[in-house]
Protein backbone atom coordinates (compact mmCIF):
# COMPACT_ATOMS: atom_id res chain seq x y z
CA UNK A 1 0.00 0.00 0.00
CA UNK A 2 1.43 3.34 -1.05
CA UNK A 3 1.17 5.96 1.76
CA UNK A 4 3.54 8.89 1.00
CA UNK A 5 5.20 10.25 4.12
CA UNK A 6 4.86 13.93 3.19
CA UNK A 7 1.03 13.91 3.00
CA UNK A 8 -1.66 14.20 5.65
CA UNK A 9 -4.71 11.92 5.70
CA UNK A 10 -8.31 11.59 6.93
CA UNK A 11 -10.24 8.64 8.31
CA UNK A 12 -12.38 8.86 5.17
CA UNK A 13 -9.32 8.07 3.02
CA UNK A 14 -8.61 11.49 1.55
CA UNK A 15 -5.06 12.83 1.35
CA UNK A 16 -4.05 16.50 1.46
CA UNK A 17 -0.83 18.18 0.37
CA UNK A 18 0.07 21.62 1.68
CA UNK A 19 1.59 23.75 -1.04
CA UNK A 20 2.19 27.37 -0.04
CA UNK A 21 -1.15 29.11 0.45
CA UNK A 22 -3.03 26.24 -1.19
CA UNK A 23 -3.73 22.56 -0.78
CA UNK A 24 -4.16 19.68 -3.18
CA UNK A 25 -6.64 16.96 -2.17
CA UNK A 26 -7.30 13.48 -3.47
CA UNK A 27 -8.20 9.98 -2.35
CA UNK A 28 -5.68 7.43 -1.13
CA UNK A 29 -4.26 4.40 -2.85
CA UNK A 30 -6.22 2.26 -0.38
CA UNK A 31 -9.47 4.06 -1.30
CA UNK A 32 -8.99 3.61 -5.04
CA UNK A 33 -8.23 -0.09 -4.53
CA UNK A 34 -11.34 -0.53 -2.42
CA UNK A 35 -13.52 1.26 -4.96
CA UNK A 36 -12.14 -0.63 -7.95
CA UNK A 37 -12.49 0.83 -11.44
CA UNK A 38 -13.44 4.46 -11.10
CA UNK A 39 -15.75 5.55 -13.90
CA UNK A 40 -17.12 8.95 -12.97
CA UNK A 41 -16.20 11.86 -10.73
CA UNK A 42 -18.58 14.67 -9.96
CA UNK A 43 -17.21 17.84 -8.39
CA UNK A 44 -19.59 20.79 -8.55
CA UNK A 45 -18.23 22.79 -5.64
CA UNK A 46 -15.65 24.85 -7.53
CA UNK A 47 -15.68 28.40 -6.11
CA UNK A 48 -17.54 27.37 -2.95
CA UNK A 49 -16.42 27.92 0.61
CA UNK A 50 -16.67 24.60 2.39
CA UNK A 51 -16.18 23.61 6.00
CA UNK A 52 -14.03 20.75 7.14
CA UNK A 53 -15.89 17.44 6.56
CA UNK A 54 -18.32 18.93 4.02
CA UNK A 55 -18.88 16.85 0.91
CA UNK A 56 -16.90 18.33 -1.97
CA UNK A 57 -17.71 15.71 -4.58
CA UNK A 58 -18.71 12.16 -5.33
CA UNK A 59 -16.78 9.35 -6.89
CA UNK A 60 -18.42 6.51 -8.74
CA UNK A 61 -16.90 3.11 -9.31
CA UNK A 62 -18.55 0.45 -11.43
CA UNK A 63 -20.44 -0.88 -8.43
CA UNK A 64 -20.48 1.89 -5.83
CA UNK A 65 -20.82 5.59 -5.17
CA UNK A 66 -18.93 7.38 -2.44
CA UNK A 67 -18.81 10.93 -1.14
CA UNK A 68 -15.52 12.78 -0.74
CA UNK A 69 -15.07 15.05 2.28
CA UNK A 70 -13.05 18.20 2.90
CA UNK A 71 -10.06 17.42 5.14
CA UNK A 72 -9.95 21.12 6.14
CA UNK A 73 -11.98 24.32 5.78
CA UNK A 74 -11.34 26.23 2.57
CA UNK A 75 -12.52 27.43 -0.78
CA UNK A 76 -12.44 25.00 -3.70
CA UNK A 77 -10.40 26.94 -6.23
CA UNK A 78 -9.83 24.30 -8.84
CA UNK A 79 -10.99 20.84 -9.78
CA UNK A 80 -8.96 18.40 -11.84
CA UNK A 81 -10.39 18.76 -15.38
CA UNK A 82 -8.52 15.67 -16.61
CA UNK A 83 -10.84 13.46 -14.56
CA UNK A 84 -13.82 14.32 -16.79
CA UNK A 85 -12.50 12.15 -19.59
CA UNK A 86 -10.01 9.98 -17.75
CA UNK A 87 -11.39 9.17 -14.27
CA UNK A 88 -9.15 6.08 -14.27
CA UNK A 89 -6.22 8.40 -13.40
CA UNK A 90 -7.47 8.06 -9.84
CA UNK A 91 -6.75 4.33 -10.07
CA UNK A 92 -3.41 4.62 -11.80
CA UNK A 93 -1.97 7.64 -9.99
CA UNK A 94 -4.05 8.56 -6.93
CA UNK A 95 -1.42 10.90 -5.42
CA UNK A 96 -0.39 12.50 -8.70
CA UNK A 97 -2.43 12.93 -11.87
CA UNK A 98 -5.51 11.62 -10.09
CA UNK A 99 -5.80 14.60 -7.71
CA UNK A 100 -9.33 15.92 -7.09
CA UNK A 101 -9.33 19.56 -6.00
CA UNK A 102 -7.17 22.48 -4.91
CA UNK A 103 -8.35 24.63 -2.00
CA UNK A 104 -7.36 27.70 -0.03
CA UNK A 105 -6.25 27.37 3.57
CA UNK A 106 -8.34 29.17 6.21
CA UNK A 107 -6.95 27.81 9.46
CA UNK A 108 -3.54 26.18 9.52
CA UNK A 109 -4.29 24.74 12.96
CA UNK A 110 -6.63 22.25 11.28
CA UNK A 111 -3.63 20.40 9.86
CA UNK A 112 -2.72 19.30 13.37
CA UNK A 113 -5.92 17.25 13.56
CA UNK A 114 -5.15 15.34 10.38
CA UNK A 115 -3.54 11.91 10.34
CA UNK A 116 0.14 11.49 9.57
CA UNK A 117 1.24 8.75 7.20
CA UNK A 118 2.07 6.66 10.26
CA UNK A 119 -1.38 7.28 11.82
CA UNK A 120 -3.08 6.40 8.56
CA UNK A 121 -1.05 3.22 8.17
CA UNK A 122 -2.14 2.21 11.66
CA UNK A 123 -5.77 2.96 10.83
CA UNK A 124 -5.55 0.61 7.84
CA UNK A 125 -3.92 -2.09 9.94
CA UNK A 126 -6.78 -2.10 12.44
CA UNK B 1 -19.87 -17.97 5.60
CA UNK B 2 -19.68 -20.82 3.08
CA UNK B 3 -16.76 -21.49 0.78
CA UNK B 4 -16.92 -23.01 -2.67
CA UNK B 5 -14.57 -25.68 -4.00
CA UNK B 6 -12.56 -22.82 -5.53
CA UNK B 7 -12.37 -20.28 -2.70
CA UNK B 8 -8.68 -21.06 -2.04
CA UNK B 9 -7.91 -20.48 -5.73
CA UNK B 10 -9.50 -17.04 -5.63
CA UNK B 11 -7.61 -16.02 -2.51
CA UNK B 12 -4.33 -17.27 -4.00
CA UNK B 13 -5.04 -15.21 -7.12
CA UNK B 14 -5.43 -12.11 -4.95
CA UNK B 15 -9.14 -11.62 -5.61
CA UNK B 16 -11.11 -9.08 -3.66
CA UNK B 17 -13.51 -11.32 -1.76
CA UNK B 18 -16.97 -10.31 -0.58
CA UNK B 19 -19.83 -12.11 1.12
CA UNK B 20 -22.52 -12.89 -1.45
CA UNK B 21 -25.63 -14.94 -0.66
CA UNK B 22 -23.80 -16.49 2.28
CA UNK B 23 -20.71 -17.42 0.25
CA UNK B 24 -17.23 -15.95 0.29
CA UNK B 25 -16.97 -14.97 -3.39
CA UNK B 26 -14.55 -13.02 -5.64
CA UNK B 27 -16.00 -9.67 -6.75
CA UNK B 28 -12.96 -9.01 -8.94
CA UNK B 29 -9.35 -10.11 -9.40
CA UNK B 30 -7.82 -7.29 -11.49
CA UNK B 31 -10.76 -4.96 -11.95
CA UNK B 32 -14.33 -5.12 -13.19
CA UNK B 33 -13.75 -3.27 -16.45
CA UNK B 34 -10.82 -5.30 -17.70
CA UNK B 35 -12.54 -8.53 -16.70
CA UNK B 36 -15.75 -7.47 -18.40
CA UNK B 37 -13.99 -6.58 -21.64
CA UNK B 38 -11.91 -9.76 -21.54
CA UNK B 39 -15.11 -11.80 -21.64
CA UNK B 40 -16.51 -9.71 -24.51
CA UNK B 41 -13.33 -9.96 -26.63
CA UNK B 42 -11.63 -13.15 -25.48
CA UNK B 43 -12.43 -15.55 -22.68
CA UNK B 44 -13.12 -15.68 -18.96
CA UNK B 45 -13.82 -18.28 -16.29
CA UNK B 46 -16.22 -17.60 -13.41
CA UNK B 47 -16.74 -19.58 -10.24
CA UNK B 48 -20.49 -19.79 -9.91
CA UNK B 49 -20.53 -22.70 -7.48
CA UNK B 50 -22.72 -20.69 -5.15
CA UNK B 51 -25.65 -21.37 -7.47
CA UNK B 52 -28.12 -23.97 -6.18
CA UNK B 53 -28.92 -27.29 -7.83
CA UNK B 54 -31.96 -29.50 -7.26
CA UNK B 55 -32.98 -32.74 -8.89
CA UNK B 56 -36.61 -33.62 -9.62
CA UNK B 57 -37.28 -37.27 -10.40
CA UNK B 58 -40.29 -39.57 -10.51
CA UNK B 59 -43.37 -40.36 -12.55
CA UNK B 60 -44.88 -36.92 -12.01
CA UNK B 61 -41.69 -34.96 -12.60
CA UNK B 62 -42.98 -33.38 -15.81
CA UNK B 63 -46.47 -32.64 -14.43
CA UNK B 64 -45.00 -31.18 -11.27
CA UNK B 65 -42.61 -28.88 -13.13
CA UNK B 66 -45.40 -27.83 -15.49
CA UNK B 67 -47.33 -26.58 -12.49
CA UNK B 68 -44.51 -24.93 -10.52
CA UNK B 69 -42.73 -23.22 -13.43
CA UNK B 70 -44.02 -20.72 -15.98
CA UNK B 71 -42.44 -22.10 -19.16
CA UNK B 72 -43.66 -25.15 -21.07
CA UNK B 73 -41.55 -28.04 -19.78
CA UNK B 74 -43.24 -30.46 -22.21
CA UNK B 75 -41.31 -28.73 -25.00
CA UNK B 76 -38.08 -30.11 -23.54
CA UNK B 77 -36.52 -33.40 -24.52
CA UNK B 78 -33.36 -35.17 -23.41
CA UNK B 79 -30.41 -32.78 -23.39
CA UNK B 80 -32.45 -29.59 -23.65
CA UNK B 81 -32.48 -26.67 -21.24
CA UNK B 82 -35.08 -24.03 -20.54
CA UNK B 83 -35.03 -20.65 -18.81
CA UNK B 84 -38.09 -20.26 -16.63
CA UNK B 85 -39.34 -19.03 -13.27
CA UNK B 86 -41.24 -20.24 -10.24
CA UNK B 87 -44.33 -18.00 -10.01
CA UNK B 88 -45.47 -17.47 -6.41
CA UNK B 89 -49.07 -17.44 -5.17
CA UNK B 90 -49.22 -13.61 -5.05
CA UNK B 91 -48.55 -12.86 -8.71
CA UNK B 92 -44.79 -12.43 -8.24
CA UNK B 93 -41.73 -14.61 -8.78
CA UNK B 94 -40.10 -16.93 -6.23
CA UNK B 95 -36.98 -17.27 -8.40
CA UNK B 96 -35.80 -17.58 -11.98
CA UNK B 97 -33.99 -20.76 -12.93
CA UNK B 98 -32.79 -23.18 -15.58
CA UNK B 99 -34.42 -26.58 -16.10
CA UNK B 100 -32.21 -29.29 -17.59
CA UNK B 101 -34.11 -32.29 -18.98
CA UNK B 102 -32.50 -35.73 -18.62
CA UNK B 103 -35.83 -37.31 -19.54
CA UNK B 104 -39.51 -36.90 -18.65
CA UNK B 105 -38.92 -38.43 -15.22
CA UNK B 106 -35.67 -36.68 -14.38
CA UNK B 107 -34.76 -33.01 -14.36
CA UNK B 108 -31.94 -30.89 -12.97
CA UNK B 109 -32.74 -27.36 -11.77
CA UNK B 110 -30.26 -24.53 -11.31
CA UNK B 111 -31.45 -21.74 -9.01
CA UNK B 112 -30.05 -18.53 -7.56
CA UNK B 113 -27.75 -18.84 -4.55
CA UNK B 114 -29.68 -16.22 -2.62
CA UNK B 115 -32.91 -18.19 -3.02
CA UNK B 116 -31.82 -21.79 -2.39
CA UNK B 117 -33.69 -22.18 0.89
CA UNK B 118 -36.75 -20.23 -0.22
CA UNK B 119 -37.01 -22.26 -3.44
CA UNK B 120 -36.44 -25.52 -1.66
CA UNK B 121 -39.23 -24.82 0.86
CA UNK B 122 -41.53 -23.62 -1.88
CA UNK B 123 -41.21 -26.61 -4.20
CA UNK B 124 -41.40 -29.08 -1.31
CA UNK B 125 -44.64 -27.48 -0.17
CA UNK B 126 -46.08 -27.88 -3.66
CA UNK B 127 -44.75 -31.42 -4.21
CA UNK B 128 -47.06 -33.07 -1.67
CA UNK B 129 -49.64 -34.29 -4.20
CA UNK B 130 -47.16 -35.39 -6.83
CA UNK B 131 -45.22 -38.63 -7.25
CA UNK B 132 -41.85 -36.89 -7.29
CA UNK B 133 -38.64 -37.02 -5.36
CA UNK B 134 -36.77 -33.78 -4.80
CA UNK B 135 -33.16 -33.54 -3.81
CA UNK B 136 -31.12 -30.46 -2.95
CA UNK B 137 -27.57 -31.21 -4.15
CA UNK B 138 -26.34 -27.61 -3.97
CA UNK B 139 -23.63 -28.41 -1.43
CA UNK B 140 -22.13 -31.21 -3.54
CA UNK B 141 -22.10 -29.57 -6.94
CA UNK B 142 -19.60 -26.99 -8.14
CA UNK B 143 -20.12 -24.89 -11.26
CA UNK B 144 -17.92 -22.74 -13.46
CA UNK B 145 -18.92 -20.61 -16.43
CA UNK B 146 -16.43 -20.35 -19.29
CA UNK B 147 -17.62 -17.42 -21.35
CA UNK B 148 -16.46 -15.45 -24.36
CA UNK B 149 -15.93 -15.85 -28.10
CA UNK B 150 -12.91 -18.15 -27.59
CA UNK B 151 -14.69 -20.59 -25.26
CA UNK B 152 -15.24 -23.34 -27.80
CA UNK B 153 -11.69 -23.34 -29.12
CA UNK B 154 -10.18 -23.26 -25.66
CA UNK B 155 -12.33 -26.04 -24.20
CA UNK B 156 -12.26 -28.36 -27.20
CA UNK B 157 -8.78 -29.56 -26.28
CA UNK B 158 -10.08 -30.88 -22.98
CA UNK B 159 -12.74 -33.25 -24.27
CA UNK B 160 -13.35 -35.66 -27.17
CA UNK B 161 -16.98 -34.62 -27.53
CA UNK B 162 -17.27 -32.10 -30.38
CA UNK B 163 -18.44 -28.94 -28.63
CA UNK B 164 -19.75 -27.66 -31.95
CA UNK B 165 -22.48 -30.26 -31.54
CA UNK B 166 -23.82 -28.64 -28.37
CA UNK B 167 -26.29 -25.98 -29.55
CA UNK B 168 -27.33 -23.06 -27.36
CA UNK B 169 -29.39 -24.20 -24.38
CA UNK B 170 -28.49 -27.87 -24.64
CA UNK B 171 -26.18 -30.01 -22.54
CA UNK B 172 -24.40 -33.32 -22.43
CA UNK B 173 -22.27 -35.31 -20.06
CA UNK B 174 -18.60 -35.55 -21.03
CA UNK B 175 -15.21 -36.84 -19.98
CA UNK B 176 -13.46 -33.55 -19.31
CA UNK B 177 -9.68 -33.52 -18.96
CA UNK B 178 -9.87 -37.07 -17.64
CA UNK B 179 -12.74 -36.43 -15.22
CA UNK B 180 -15.85 -38.50 -15.95
CA UNK B 181 -19.44 -37.23 -15.82
CA UNK B 182 -18.88 -33.53 -16.17
CA UNK B 183 -22.09 -31.84 -17.29
CA UNK B 184 -21.40 -29.23 -19.96
CA UNK B 185 -24.09 -26.87 -21.20
CA UNK B 186 -24.09 -24.14 -23.82
CA UNK B 187 -25.50 -21.55 -21.45
CA UNK B 188 -24.34 -18.45 -19.63
CA UNK B 189 -25.21 -15.09 -18.17
CA UNK B 190 -22.95 -12.83 -20.23
CA UNK B 191 -24.25 -12.56 -23.78
CA UNK B 192 -20.83 -13.52 -25.11
CA UNK B 193 -21.45 -17.23 -25.59
CA UNK B 194 -19.64 -20.11 -23.98
CA UNK B 195 -20.32 -23.00 -21.68
CA UNK B 196 -21.10 -23.85 -18.10
CA UNK B 197 -19.58 -26.92 -16.42
CA UNK B 198 -20.98 -28.79 -13.43
CA UNK B 199 -19.29 -31.51 -11.42
CA UNK B 200 -18.80 -32.81 -7.89
CA UNK B 201 -16.93 -30.33 -5.68
CA UNK B 202 -13.82 -32.49 -5.40
CA UNK B 203 -13.05 -32.37 -9.14
CA UNK B 204 -13.60 -28.65 -9.68
CA UNK B 205 -10.17 -27.33 -8.60
CA UNK B 206 -8.58 -29.53 -11.27
CA UNK B 207 -11.07 -28.38 -13.91
CA UNK B 208 -10.41 -24.74 -12.96
CA UNK B 209 -6.66 -25.22 -13.42
CA UNK B 210 -7.06 -27.12 -16.69
CA UNK B 211 -9.36 -24.49 -18.18
CA UNK B 212 -7.00 -21.67 -17.20
CA UNK B 213 -4.13 -23.58 -18.79
CA UNK B 214 -6.04 -24.39 -21.98
CA UNK B 215 -7.34 -20.83 -22.15
CA UNK B 216 -3.97 -19.15 -21.68
CA UNK B 217 -3.21 -18.89 -25.43
CA UNK B 218 -6.63 -17.24 -25.83
CA UNK B 219 -6.07 -14.64 -23.14
CA UNK B 220 -8.29 -16.22 -20.49
CA UNK B 221 -8.72 -14.43 -17.15
CA UNK B 222 -10.61 -15.39 -14.00
CA UNK B 223 -13.68 -13.14 -13.74
CA UNK B 224 -15.42 -12.02 -10.57
CA UNK B 225 -19.06 -11.44 -9.72
CA UNK B 226 -18.68 -7.70 -10.41
CA UNK B 227 -18.18 -8.26 -14.12
CA UNK B 228 -20.78 -11.02 -14.09
CA UNK B 229 -23.29 -8.35 -13.09
CA UNK B 230 -22.18 -5.72 -15.62
CA UNK B 231 -22.06 -8.34 -18.41
CA UNK B 232 -25.60 -9.51 -17.74
CA UNK B 233 -26.89 -5.97 -17.47
CA UNK B 234 -25.35 -4.97 -20.81
CA UNK B 235 -27.38 -7.70 -22.49
CA UNK B 236 -30.50 -6.91 -20.50
CA UNK B 237 -30.73 -10.15 -18.51
CA UNK B 238 -32.78 -9.84 -15.32
CA UNK B 239 -31.17 -10.31 -11.93
CA UNK B 240 -33.40 -11.75 -9.23
CA UNK B 241 -33.60 -9.38 -6.29
CA UNK B 242 -33.02 -6.37 -8.54
CA UNK B 243 -35.18 -6.57 -11.65
CA UNK B 244 -37.53 -9.35 -10.65
CA UNK B 245 -38.71 -10.38 -7.20
CA UNK B 246 -41.64 -11.62 -5.13
CA UNK B 247 -43.76 -8.69 -6.33
CA UNK B 248 -43.10 -8.57 -10.08
CA UNK B 249 -44.96 -10.61 -12.69
CA UNK B 250 -42.87 -12.17 -15.47
CA UNK B 251 -45.23 -10.36 -17.85
CA UNK B 252 -44.20 -6.99 -16.40
CA UNK B 253 -40.53 -8.00 -16.51
CA UNK B 254 -40.56 -8.71 -20.24
CA UNK B 255 -40.48 -12.44 -19.52
CA UNK B 256 -43.70 -13.20 -21.38
CA UNK B 257 -41.61 -15.45 -23.60
CA UNK B 258 -41.03 -17.85 -20.68
CA UNK B 259 -44.67 -17.70 -19.57
CA UNK B 260 -46.72 -20.20 -21.54
CA UNK B 261 -50.50 -20.39 -21.24
CA UNK B 262 -50.98 -23.71 -23.03
CA UNK B 263 -50.79 -25.46 -19.63
CA UNK B 264 -51.89 -24.90 -16.05
CA UNK B 265 -49.44 -23.36 -13.59
CA UNK B 266 -49.35 -21.42 -10.34
CA UNK B 267 -51.37 -18.16 -10.71
CA UNK B 268 -51.82 -18.74 -14.44
CA UNK B 269 -55.09 -16.77 -14.57
CA UNK B 270 -53.51 -13.72 -12.97
CA UNK B 271 -50.61 -13.60 -15.44
CA UNK B 272 -52.91 -14.35 -18.38
CA UNK B 273 -55.08 -11.40 -17.40
CA UNK B 274 -51.99 -9.16 -17.28
CA UNK B 275 -50.98 -10.35 -20.69
CA UNK B 276 -54.43 -9.89 -22.22
CA UNK B 277 -55.53 -6.71 -20.49
CA UNK B 278 -52.11 -5.11 -20.32
CA UNK B 279 -49.70 -4.35 -17.54
CA UNK B 280 -49.54 -1.04 -15.67
CA UNK B 281 -45.76 -1.08 -15.34
CA UNK B 282 -43.05 -2.53 -17.54
CA UNK B 283 -39.35 -3.26 -17.23
CA UNK B 284 -37.43 -1.25 -19.83
CA UNK B 285 -33.89 -0.40 -20.85
CA UNK B 286 -32.85 3.15 -19.97
CA UNK B 287 -29.86 5.15 -21.10
CA UNK B 288 -28.78 8.43 -19.56
CA UNK B 289 -28.31 11.37 -21.90
CA UNK B 290 -26.75 13.53 -19.18
CA UNK B 291 -23.52 12.54 -17.47
CA UNK B 292 -23.93 10.36 -14.41
CA UNK B 293 -24.55 6.77 -13.52
CA UNK B 294 -28.00 5.35 -12.85
CA UNK B 295 -28.22 3.17 -9.74
CA UNK B 296 -30.73 0.79 -8.20
CA UNK B 297 -33.64 2.55 -6.38
CA UNK B 298 -33.23 5.90 -8.14
CA UNK B 299 -36.63 7.40 -8.95
CA UNK B 300 -37.74 7.85 -12.56
CA UNK B 301 -39.81 10.93 -13.48
CA UNK B 302 -41.60 11.99 -16.63
CA UNK B 303 -40.89 15.36 -18.26
CA UNK B 304 -43.45 16.97 -15.95
CA UNK B 305 -41.37 15.64 -13.04
CA UNK B 306 -44.08 13.24 -11.88
CA UNK B 307 -42.91 9.93 -10.47
CA UNK B 308 -43.42 7.15 -13.02
CA UNK B 309 -41.00 4.44 -11.92
CA UNK B 310 -37.77 3.25 -10.37
CA UNK B 311 -34.36 2.00 -11.51
CA UNK B 312 -33.76 -1.67 -10.60
CA UNK B 313 -30.18 -2.10 -11.93
CA UNK B 314 -27.73 0.45 -13.30
CA UNK B 315 -24.10 0.89 -14.20
CA UNK B 316 -21.70 2.42 -16.64
CA UNK B 317 -21.49 -0.17 -19.38
CA UNK B 318 -17.80 -1.13 -19.45
CA UNK B 319 -17.87 -2.18 -23.09
CA UNK B 320 -19.80 0.72 -24.59
CA UNK B 321 -19.16 3.46 -22.02
CA UNK B 322 -22.88 4.26 -22.00
CA UNK B 323 -24.65 4.79 -18.70
CA UNK B 324 -27.35 2.14 -18.70
CA UNK B 325 -30.09 0.82 -16.47
CA UNK B 326 -33.10 -1.42 -16.20
CA UNK B 327 -36.13 -0.03 -14.45
CA UNK B 328 -39.90 -0.26 -14.19
CA UNK B 329 -41.91 2.59 -15.69
CA UNK B 330 -45.64 3.10 -16.19
CA UNK B 331 -46.65 1.49 -19.45
CA UNK B 332 -47.40 4.83 -21.11
CA UNK B 333 -43.69 5.68 -20.81
CA UNK B 334 -42.26 2.34 -21.94
CA UNK B 335 -41.83 2.96 -25.68
CA UNK B 336 -38.32 3.32 -27.09
CA UNK B 337 -37.06 6.93 -27.22
CA UNK B 338 -39.51 8.15 -24.56
CA UNK B 339 -37.75 10.91 -22.66
CA UNK B 340 -37.42 10.38 -18.93
CA UNK B 341 -35.70 11.98 -15.98
CA UNK B 342 -33.67 9.98 -13.49
CA UNK B 343 -33.37 11.50 -10.04
CA UNK B 344 -29.78 11.00 -8.96
CA UNK B 345 -29.59 12.16 -5.36
CA UNK B 346 -30.26 15.90 -5.68
CA UNK B 347 -29.91 16.09 -9.47
CA UNK B 348 -32.28 15.45 -12.33
CA UNK B 349 -30.63 13.65 -15.23
CA UNK B 350 -32.06 13.45 -18.74
CA UNK B 351 -32.57 9.89 -19.92
CA UNK B 352 -34.48 7.91 -22.51
CA UNK B 353 -36.00 4.49 -22.98
CA UNK B 354 -33.90 2.29 -25.27
CA UNK B 355 -34.43 -1.10 -26.79
CA UNK B 356 -32.75 -4.07 -25.13
CA UNK B 357 -30.14 -5.41 -25.26
CA UNK B 358 -27.71 -2.52 -24.76
CA UNK B 359 -25.01 -4.69 -26.31
CA UNK B 360 -25.36 -7.40 -28.93
CA UNK B 361 -22.66 -9.81 -29.96
CA UNK B 362 -21.67 -9.37 -33.58
CA UNK B 363 -21.62 -12.83 -35.15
Amino acid sequence: MNIPEELKYTKDHEWIRESGEQTVIGITDFAQKELGDIVYIEIETEGEDLAKEDVFGTIEAVKTVSDMFMPITGQVIERNPALDDTPELVNTDPYGEGWMIKTTIVDRAEFKDLLTAEDYRQLLDE
Amino acid sequence: MKSTALTDKHIALGAKMVPFAGFNMPVYYEGIKIEHNTVRDHLGIFDVSHMGEFTVTGNDALNFLQYVTSNDVSALHTGKIQYTCFPNDQGGIVDDLLVYCHDKNSYFLVVNASNIEKDWDWINKLAKNYDVELENISDQIAQVAVQGPKALKALQGLTDVPLDDIPYYTFTSVHFSGIPDVLISATGYTGSGGFELYCQNEYMPEIWDKVLEAGAPFGIKPIGLGARDTLRLEVGFCLYGNDIDDTTSPIEAGLGWITKFNKDFMMKDYHLKLKEEGVTKKLVGIELIDKGIPRQHMIILNRDEEIIGEITSGTQSPYTGRNIALGYVLKAFSKADTELIVQSRNKLLQAKVVKLPFYKKIT
